[in-house]
Order: structure tokens, then sequence, then C-alpha cells
């Protein structure tokens, strides 16, 4: 009886998103009569940071800083319609709705500050920190509360946009079922190494190390947050939680948080995350969806680990020291 | 029911309210004194997010009853700022992206505020063993750690 050391290798190609009546998520864009705008919205932000990165990418796009930007969002009584916040899918499929709306509001903007600056709407850009001037002589400008005021009070226009994602619904071939499930897709590796005690059956994470390509961080630290606490999350997931840990049968499921079994701070296997970019083509400035993929690998990997420690193959979660003692018996049964 | 007065001191403020015997501080301080930043996940004593700080001791609001409180100092974190400023734990925190949903963060932040009290220059193992009541759904926990093993360091930095 002894401990023995595995290594364990996953790696996923995640789809951003669904593709089941094309997955529609909408925005609405205005400014405020000072220039400040607002996005509304019915998506709700569960912690990840989808108002920020939503904030990030409506000034990015109109050209203003993120703090002259206010999120509305989560009144679906009220709110344009949106899917939802699921499947990975709020920073691509409402980035891209946002977007969308944020160009339209912008192209008012510069319609307006155009006129109140006779020149033509073409030959003005933005600075980023609430000026609109002509390229190439920054001198001749207006700000962005100006063209506001103009607006509401002068010509008339209303600053605002609409922004939708809809994606041509996928329907398999009826062939091959070859279909489009999603537009675009995000990638990860882990590698797990694991000590398994052959005599109890516990497995002691050692070390997890993940690399996740998710397109462009939008936001590095809310990217990098999400991908460690998921990275928590999975090994948690492969190893501890279930409700139903003799599905079908109902016995012996937790039934409150006393019986629920997740990792505590003090069982933290040592974590490595490394961020890899590559734009997405049709994401908003690149960006993929890594949601939920970022707790995925971590499982196929722990049970890969336990299979290279001690030759048994587990393939229900979560992976107990019960289900490995039991592979174990069998497995000297059968030798 | 008759109810019942309980007085206390509520971050600096002294407090009075009717309630009726048997509530616990958790439900007292969010419905009666109407402050909401003790969160309420299990009510069972497991998840820690209804830390508070009843005289200098870090407490289950869920399991203290708000009766054997009287007369007593409460401390949450609706308290911490001063004047608009963050409280060095709450600076850490937002600083080191040590919360996403924010349900734990109450919690987390009044058992580490305990622990710096006892244990100002605190070792990482002070630190999981401090915060080994309170359950974070989100974070992984390591942020957390960070922040708590930061906002040390800076307190101290002050001190000297
Ligand atoms: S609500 Fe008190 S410990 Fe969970
Ligand atoms: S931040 Fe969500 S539970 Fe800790």
């Amino acid at each position: 009886m002894a401990l023995k050391r595995g290594r364990g290798v996953a790696a996923i190609n995640y789809p951003t998103g669904m593709n089941l009546g094309g997955d529609p998520s909408q925005a609405l864009v205005h400014s405020t009569p000072t220039g400040a705008f607002m996005v509304t919205l019915s998506s709700v932000d569960l912690g990840q940071g989808l108002r920020q990165v939503m904030a990030q990418i409506c000034a990015e796009t109109i050209g203003i800083p993120t703090e002259q930007v206010t999120i509305d969002t989560a009144d679906t009584d009220t709110g344009p319609h949106c899917m939802g916040t699921f499947a990975s899918r709020g920073t691509h499929r409402i980035g891209n709705a946002v977007a969308q709306a944020a160009r339209e509001a912008r192209q008012v903007m510069l319609e307006v500050a155009a006129e109140a600056l006779e020149v033509d709407a073409g030959d003005l850009d933005t600075d980023g920190k609430g000026m609109i001037h002509v390229k190439g002589a920054p001198q001749k400008s207006i700000s962005v509360f100006d063209t506001a005021l103009a607006a509401h009070f002068k010509y008339g226009r209303s600053i605002s946009g609409r922004g939708m994602f809809l994606v041509p619904r996928s329907f398999p071939e009826t062939e091959t079922g070859a279909m489009k499930p999603a537009t675009c897709y995000a990638h990860a590796c882990t590698v797990v190494d694991v000590e398994v005690d052959d005599e109890t059956g516990e497995v002691d994470v050692v070390s997890v190390k993940n690399v996740f390509e998710v397109g462009r961080a939008l936001n590095p630290s809310m990217v990098e947050q999400q991908l460690v606490g998921g990275s928590w999350m999975g090994i948690s997931h492969a190893l501890y939680e279930t409700t139903e840990p003799y599905y079908p049968a109902r016995e012996h499921g937790g039934r409150d948080f006393n019986e629920y079994l997740m990792p505590g701070p003090g069982n933290l296997a040592e974590t490595e995350t490394i961020v890899l970019e590559r734009p997405a083509a049709d994401g908003p400035y690149g960006a993929k969806g890594v949601g939920e993929m970022c707790a995925n690998p971590q499982i196929p990997a722990v049970a890969n680990a336990i299979f290279d420690a001690v030759g048994v193959r587990i393939d229900s979660l979560p992976i107990t020291p019960e289900k490995i003692l039991r592979a174990l018996k069998a497995q000297r049964a059968a030798a | 029911m008759a109810k019942v007065p309980v007085q206390l001191t509520l971050n600096g403020t002294e407090r009075a309210e009717f309630i009726d015997g048997g509530l616990t501080l958790l439900n007292a301080l969010r419905d009666r004194f109407g402050d909401t930043s003790p969160k309420g996940g299990c009510h069972q004593g497991t998840c820690g997010a209804c830390s508070v700080i009843v005289d200098g001791d870090l407490k289950l609001s869920c399991l203290t009853l708000a009766e054997t409180c009287n007369g007593a100092h409460v401390e949450t974190t609706a308290g911490l700022a001063a004047d608009g400023i963050q409280h060095p734990l709450q600076r850490a925190f937002l600083d080191g992206f040590a919360a996403q949903c924010g349900f734990c963060t109450p919690g987390m932040i009044m058992a580490a505020k305990a622990l710096l009290a006892r244990v100002p220059n605190p070792s990482r193992d002070d630190v999981v063993e401090a915060i080994s009541g309170n359950i974070c759904r989100c974070t992984g926990y390591e942020p957390i750690i960070q922040a708590i093993l930061s906002a040390a360091r800076s307190n101290s930095q002050n001190a000297a």
C-alpha cells in the first residue's frame, strides 16, 4: 500500500454560446443631455463582470471614457430582449449587440458634431477622453458634452443606437448530422499532478497547470480572476461535489450546505494559469466566451491523472475514494 | 408573541429595536436594524457569509440570538468605510479582484478583520485558518488569501 503519483492531461475545444434559434441578444444605447451614455440590456451580471465589460465595449466604440457609460440591465420587463447569461455567451453575444448599438450612436454623435463644426462627419474623430475633433486638426473640436447638448436642444436629434446579435439558425444535415452549433471556439489545456493513496482511495491534487485561449481578454484582471476561480471549481467538481452520490438512487444525497462537500481554502492545489490571446474574427474586439470553459479541462485531467497513478478508469463524477477503492478491488480480483 | 427590546451599538451608533423573541442576530440586523451587509447563505452555521464581530469576537450571526447581544458592540462591513474612505481590507479586496458575485465577501472581510486585530502580521496559514469557516463559490480562495495578506502588509507599513 502506497502513495502513487500520476499526471493527467486534457485539452478542450469550447463553443461560445449556442445556436438554438440564432442565440439573439439586443442592446440599446442612448446619450443623456450632457453626453453620458446609457446602455440598456436585459442581461444579468452574476458577478463575472458583464456590466464592466459592456461599459468598456460601449466606451471604446463611441470613443469616450468608460466612466461615462452607465449599464442599466437585468430588468426583463423593460429591457430589450436577451437570451440570458449562460453558455459563456455574455461577452461575445451581448458584447456584439452593444458594439453595434454603440457604432450607430457614435455615427449620430459625429453627424451632430459635424453640423455644429460645419465640417463633414467623415472627417471627425474622437480622442477617447471626451472630445471630438477634425482629423489632423485637433484644435477644431467640440466636446461630447456640448455635442449632446446641441443634439438635444438645438438640432432635435437623439444620439442613440440599436444593436442586435443573431446568427442564422443551423439545422443538422439529414445525411451526415453535421451542423454549425457555434460561431467561435475557445480552447484550454490542463495538466494535473495527483497523489493517490491506494489504501484509502484519497486523492491529493499536487499541482494544476492551465492554459486558456480566450480570444481577447477585454479586461485581463477579470479574465484571470474568472479562470483562477474556475480552475478551482473544476477540481471541486472532479473530486467532491454532487447532490446525487448514488444516482439514480436518492439515498445519501446532500440536503443542505452541511452535507454538500466542497473544498475550503485549506485544500488548494498549487495552480498556475496562463492566458493566450487569439482574437476571434466575429467577437467584440476579438473576445470569445470563457465562462464555463474555465472549469472544464481539470475534470478529465484529474481522471487521467488517477488512471496514470493507480491504473483505474473512473468514468462518473465526482471521483470519490469509494469509487477508486471499488475499482482497485475489481482490478485486483481480475489480476 | 411578545416583543423583546434589544439595545446595541451597531458600527458605533446606539440602536434599539423591538424584536420577536428567538430572532437570530442575522435576521435582526437585516430586517429590523436595516443593515443588509451580513448575508444569509445557509442559516445553519456552515458558510460564514453572515459573520459579524460582537464585542471583538467573530460570530456567525445566524447562530447568535439577537437577545443575547443586548448592550453589545456589533460590527459589520457596513461600518468599515470611514468618511467614504474604504477600509484597507475593502481596498485590498477591490485591488486584488477578490470578489466575483460578492456574496461571501462581507463574511470574509469580517473574518479577516478579526484575524488582523489578533495577529497583525499573519502568515498564509494563519489566513487560511481564519477564513476556513467561510465558503466561496467563485474565486477559488487564492485572491482572497492574497488580499488579506496585502491588507496586513499595508497596515503594518502605515503603522511603521
Ligand atoms: S448564514 Fe450563517 S453560516 Fe451561513
Ligand atoms: S465571490 Fe462569490 S461566493 Fe465568494
